[in-house]
């Protein structure tokens, strides 16, 4: 059995999630003032790089069990769009809007994302293809 | 719906990635990594929860928030601190007897939990004032932000995917002990940070509450 080295998804999918969740406490720790958006714009820009640049990562990797990725992936991220949506609700239904919404609904859009792309790469890098990999 | 009976390789070599099979065979119960019945529940709890935050009422939004706060930092803090340690004595097949009928489970009563405890405290801190900036317990409230924030980071990177993955593993003809062991070892650790910083948790909302 070898082992084979993966990129390291999972951290980067983690400092992905840490960005988006520091953008969202700065936004939701001066409502219901008006805040800059600058810095919580930036926060969700990184994340949504880091997102990209791990798929990328991924994408690259020869022999990885995509099936099991996907079958995993797909019933997660319907698991986490219910629970973002869950989220989105409650601000619709206190009246968010403008930028603050914007911003927001795009973190629930990367963390519905990531998050399921984490579960699929842990379940998919165990896979029997007698490659055990290692990240 | 039969169990599995894994005879394990004998003599079998170390590699790379670890000691194969442990002597003897692993034997698994038949389980389903979501359990289907459990899906109406969560889905019956979800259409309340939306009811509870439409509504708008004080006592719907408290009783989500504090029950489900209640039973989120609970079995963070059994699981953590208490059966966690008692999973890392037991033998392999007893731990795999045990997280074959635990973590389906888990996995459908955390992210539940967790998403109307939250769905409903923020709704509910709108409605005392909690959550607004001019609120006397805000500093409270945002320390409560970044404590749910390092967990959910924690939860949704490292331990739902490990919990899955254990699942997933158990469930194939012949899964691999070190994988278990290894992504088992992943979830108790997490599972003991999670439960460590429960205990932030309460001093937070019990603060909260009392004013």
């Amino acid at each position: 059995m070898t082992e084979r080295r993966l990129p390291p998804v999972t951290q980067l999918g983690m400092l992905s999630l840490a960005l988006i969740v520091a953008g969202g406490i700065y936004l939701s720790a001066h409502l219901p003032e008006h805040v800059p958006l600058a810095p919580a714009v930036v926060l969700l820009a990184a994340s949504a790089v880091v997102l990209g640049v791990n798929m990328f990562l991924l994408s690259r990797v020869q022999g990885f069990d995509w099936p099991r990725f996907f079958e995993v992936g797909k019933w997660s991220l319907l698991a986490y769009l219910v629970i973002a949506g869950m989220v989105e609700y409650v601000f619709l239904r206190n009246h968010l809007s403008g930028g603050p919404l914007i911003v927001l609904t795009l973190s629930l859009a990367v963390f519905a994302v990531h998050v399921p792309m984490l579960v699929g790469f842990t379940v998919a890098r165990y896979s029997d293809d007698g490659a055990r990999v290692a990240a | 719906m039969t169990d599995i009976a894994i005879p394990a390789p004998t003599a079998a070599p170390e590699t790379e990635s670890g000691p194969a099979a442990p002597p003897g065979g692993l034997r698994i119960p038949d389980f389903q990594i979501v359990p289907r019945a459990g899906l109406a529940i969560v889905g019956a709890v979800l259409v309340l929860l939306i009811v509870a935050i439409a509504a708008n009422k004080l006592w719907p939004l408290m009783f989500f928030h504090v029950a489900g706060g209640a039973a989120w930092t609970i079995i963070d803090l059994f699981l953590g601190l208490v059966l966690g340690p008692i999973m890392g004595k037991m033998s392999i097949p007893a731990r795999v007897e045990f997280t074959t009928r635990l973590m389906p489970k888990m996995l459908l009563i955390m992210p539940t939990v967790v998403t109307a405890t939250l769905a409903a405290g923020w709704q509910l801190g709108i409605k005392t004032g909690n959550v607004l900036s001019i609120s006397q317990n805000h500093g409270w409230v945002v320390a409560s932000y970044i404590v749910v924030g390092v967990m959910a980071v924690l939860a949704l990177g490292l331990l739902e995917p490990a919990n899955i993955a254990v699942l997933v593993e158990l469930k194939k003809p012949r899964p691999n002990p070190h994988v278990i062991e290894q992504l088992m070892k992943r979830f108790i650790y997490c599972a003991g940070i999670l439960g460590a910083m429960q205990i932030a948790t309460l001093v937070i909302m019990t603060k909260l509450a009392s004013g």
